[in-house]
């Protein structure tokens, strides 16, 4: 037993547990944006379906890896557009839009699968890219250094989010919408133009977190690849208490989790698959239990805004 | 075009505003009807009417927020369009909004900035609008903490910031929709003081009430809307209350005074150190102790958010008490649950009237009767008597003089007058012991508040034990016998009415001790 936990075997636990925190990334900044402007988009997973199966779709016929997150971004911000429309435009209630775009999601990733597909496939996605000298920094070079380029994005995306919040107009703009949207109205703000922005950037990023699955990380796509990711991802804004630093810790937390959960079953210890498997939405409860009595959501959160009083 | 006039604040200066002939019709409704209404630097222009006779839609069509059907508005001479809030902006119109349109999470300098562009690009300039913050609020006296968050803000403070927000959009003309309604008295000395400074150095200003004897005090003219009509524009020195109440609702009022003492007898509601949280679950009431006796009422005065809410549902069993006693002729209703409170003999009229007191899909018939359900004349093995049901409701309409199409209209469609008086007949008609009135006549209009200042006039008289809990000091002192005071959860003091002025209830509102305590008994 001893050899289960040598230095190299957690360096790869560590490795594997950022590199897992990489679609929880993409996917819950994406919702960070939207939900700090008043919009729950709960087709978070659906939307990453579609996007996995975009970009694994272009990989698997072209190989070429950047059309690929193009596409799938592409895809993604299509379907944050739509769940802008149902929620804004026609001020459908959001958690109802939400699940109705997940399923779309699920159910047409799966049947352009079975129609252009069909049978599992793996394609060779993104290669590690190592960071010169950064890489050969001993223990963090091999846990931070040397992943492939989608994990990097994942990570550069946290301040980038954090400095469009708290430092430029639009940040201001959006936290304000969520909070007021008739005060930001009064001040010449368009409420359905910021939410339609940061709806469609969530989908996006959405997309982009499928791709990472599907390209990056298992190279594969199947029905249901992401197995309720998105929802964790929602999960994570919750936990995160809609700050991207945050939401990086808990994105951190889980896919530590994940990632021993891997390895217990790699190298069979005596626990039972699935109680591993489970683990990872047992702490989503837990999260929401703690988390709900933590912070506030944004107070215009998952309403819709009309003008008229 | 003339070179415009700088006011002090660095904006150009709107010499005349003018809206004619504007019509708005909104589905079922003719909110405005080919409206007038003018207003001039140097000037402070009342717009008066009841709810519901078109102000704020006639000011909204001036924001942007609603385009008028017919009519144009005129800005020094010229016809314009306001198709958006920021059209206003651009043209130099500001608005302060009944309820403060600033973002609680975020600070001053941040709602100041919010919707602007930035010096520095994309990035924010918080720094330059805190500096030209600073330079504003020293010309017109307003001090405000650019980096304190609003949520840390009084609300009159909140309102500075408003003042504050327009003015750095270069506004000269300022809409103030019932801008005193939040204040306490001092506040509202305050916010005359600044609002006259702003009107003598050039601004022109907008200001919408209901309450006649701020119009009479600091506005030069007043237009009066009934009805979605003009019913006429006078200088405010040529009139006076009596006639401007009669111009707002059509008719003579009775202003109820002098109604006849009672002998008050035993405590018939007592509070005993009472202490509660709040949602938030922070202390909201600590300490509380009063009483009420049969034949009287207690008026509880205080600015919203101190704790009023709070101590009416302890009462009425809808929030666990933390510590303390209440008691009703000796009966301990400490803990018990909302049925049990009733069936002492509590009526509640609550401060949310569409939330707590009804449901408003439900029709007027089925509210009435709503708490006398399991009553045996209504209901019986779990069947409703619908004929039992519809006389009573009728009866019930009847007696209150509820407007309404049918006793199965559902409340959504009435006015929020009628809507109080369905609320008034339900908890009344019991012929309670004691009665928690919450605001009673918030966004009720003129008529309706008379009738219902009757009817718990009405109930003092056959020996109710009123708490009446209110943020409108005229009608605290109208039908009080003696005057609490709540601040923080906290009651600063009980005097008699006679011995109360506006000045000792403000400062107690503002938390200050009053100079010597004069309690009843």
């Amino acid at each position: 037993m001893e050899d289960l936990f040598t230095g190299s075997v957690l360096i790869g636990l560590l490795a594997s547990a950022i590199r897992l925190a990489t679609p929880y990334l993409y996917a819950a900044i994406g919702e960070t944006f939207g939900q700090r402007s008043g919009v729950l988009n709960l087709g978070v997973d659906g939307i990453m379906l579609m996007g996995a199966f975009s970009a694994f779709y272009v990989v698997f016929k072209t190989g070429d890896l950047v059309g690929g997150v193009l596409l799938a971004a592409l895809v993604g911000l299509l379907m944050g557009l739509l769940m802008a429309f149902i929620s804004v435009t026609l001020s459908a209630e959001q958690g109802i839009s939400g699940i109705g775009v997940y399923l779309f999601g699920l159910g047409m990733s799966d049947l352009l699968f079975q129609k252009l597909i069909n049978n599992v496939q793996t394609v060779s996605g993104f290669p590690v890219a190592p960071i010169p000298l950064l890489s050969e920094i001993p223990v963090l070079g091999p846990i931070l250094f040397r992943q492939n380029v989608l994990v990097y994005g994942a990570y550069i995306l946290v301040p980038i989010a954090w400095f469009v919040l708290n430092k430029t107009t639009l940040g201001l703009k959006i936290k304000a919408v969520g909070e007021n949207p008739e005060a930001a109205d009064t001040l010449g703000v368009s409420v359905s133009r910021i939410r339609y922005f940061t709806v469609s950037l969530g989908g996006m990023l959405s997309g982009i977190a499928g791709a990472s699955l599907s390209i990056a990380l298992l190279n594969v796509f199947q029905f249901n690849l992401t197995n309720g990711l998105g929802f964790i991802a929602i999960a994570l804004v919750y936990f995160g208490g809609w700050r991207p630093t945050w939401v990086l810790l808990g994105s951190l937390i889980f896919s530590f989790v994940n990632a021993l959960q891997i390895w217990v079953q790699v190298v069979g210890l005596p626990i039972p698959s699935d109680i591993a498997v489970m683990t990872p939405y047992i702490l989503t409860i837990v999260v929401l239990v703690i988390s709900a009595q933590r912070v506030r959501p944004p107070s215009a959160l998952s309403k819709a805004y009309e003008r008229l009083e | 075009m003339t070179q415009k006039q700088i006011l002090p604040s660095g904006n150009p200066r709107i010499d005349r505003l003018e809206m004619q002939g504007i019509v708005k019709r909104f589905p079922g409704v003719l909110a405005n009807d080919h409206v007038n209404f003018d207003v001039n630097a140097f000037e402070v222009h009342a717009l008066l009417g009841e709810n519901g006779a078109g102000k704020s839609t006639l000011m909204k069509q001036l924001y942007g927020l609603y385009h008028p059907d017919q009519g144009q508005i005129i800005f020094d001479g010229e016809p314009r369009l306001i198709h958006s809030p920021r059209d206003a902006i651009n043209l130099g119109i500001g608005m302060i909004h009944q309820h403060f349109m600033l973002v609680d999470s975020l600070t001053v300098a941040e709602n100041v900035a919010l919707g602007l562009p930035s010096t520095r690009g994309i990035m924010t300039d918080l720094d330059r609008v805190t500096k030209r913050i600073c330079e504003l609020a020293e010309v017109y006296g307003l001090d405000v903490e650019p980096d304190a968050y609003i949520w840390q803000l009084s609300v009159g403070q909140q309102q500075k910031v408003e003042i504050i927000k327009a003015l750095y959009r270069g506004a000269a003309l300022l809409i103030l929709d019932e801008p005193t309604a939040v204040l306490t008295p001092q506040e509202v000395d305050d916010f005359f003081v600044t609002l006259t400074k702003m009107a003598n150095d050039g601004h022109a200003l907008i200001f919408i009430s209901h309450k006649l004897h701020e119009v009479m005090a600091f506005t030069h003219r007043v237009t009066v809307l009934r009805d979605g009509k003009n019913v006429g524009t006078v200088n405010t020195v040529d009139t006076n209350k009596n006639l401007l109440a009669e111009m707002m609702v059509g008719r003579p009022l009775n202003f109820i005074r002098n109604y006849k003492t009672i002998k008050c007898g035993n405590p018939r509601l007592k509070v005993e150190n009472l202490s509660a949280l709040s949602d938030r679950g922070v202390p909201a009431l600590k300490n509380v102790s009063f009483e009420v006796c049969a034949g009287e009422v207690l008026g509880l005065a205080g600015v919203s958010g101190n704790g009023q809410p709070e101590l009416a549902q302890v009462i009425a069993g809808l929030r666990p008490s933390t510590s303390g006693k209440i008691m009703i002729d000796d009966e301990n209703l400490t803990g018990s649950t909302p049925m049990q409170v009733i069936d002492k003999g509590v009526a509640y009229i609550p401060e949310k009237r569409n939330v707590e007191g009804l449901i408003k899909e439900f029709s007027v018939s089925e509210n009435l009767i709503m708490r006398d359900l399991d009553q045996e004349i209504y209901s019986r093995n779990a069947f409703l008597n619908m004929g039992n049901i519809a006389k009573r409701s009728a009866d019930l309409v009847k007696t209150f003089n509820v407007k309404t199409p049918s006793i199965d209209t559902p409340i959504k469609s009435l006015s929020g007058g009628n809507a109080q008086k369905v609320i008034l007949a339900r908890e009344i008609s019991r012929q309670p012991k004691v009665l928690i009135a919450a605001q009673p006549t918030r966004g009720v209009d003129i008529g309706a508040t008379e009738y219902i200042h009757e009817r718990i006039i009405e109930q003092r008289e056959t020996g109710t034990a009123t708490l009446l809990i209110s943020e409108d000091l005229d009608e605290i002192f109208a039908l009080s016998d003696r005057i609490a005071v709540i601040f923080h959860g906290e009651i600063m003091g009980v005097v008699d009415r006679k011995d109360a002025t506006l000045q000792s209830i403000g400062l107690m509102m503002a938390g200050e001790q009053p100079p010597e305590t004069k309690t009843a008994e």
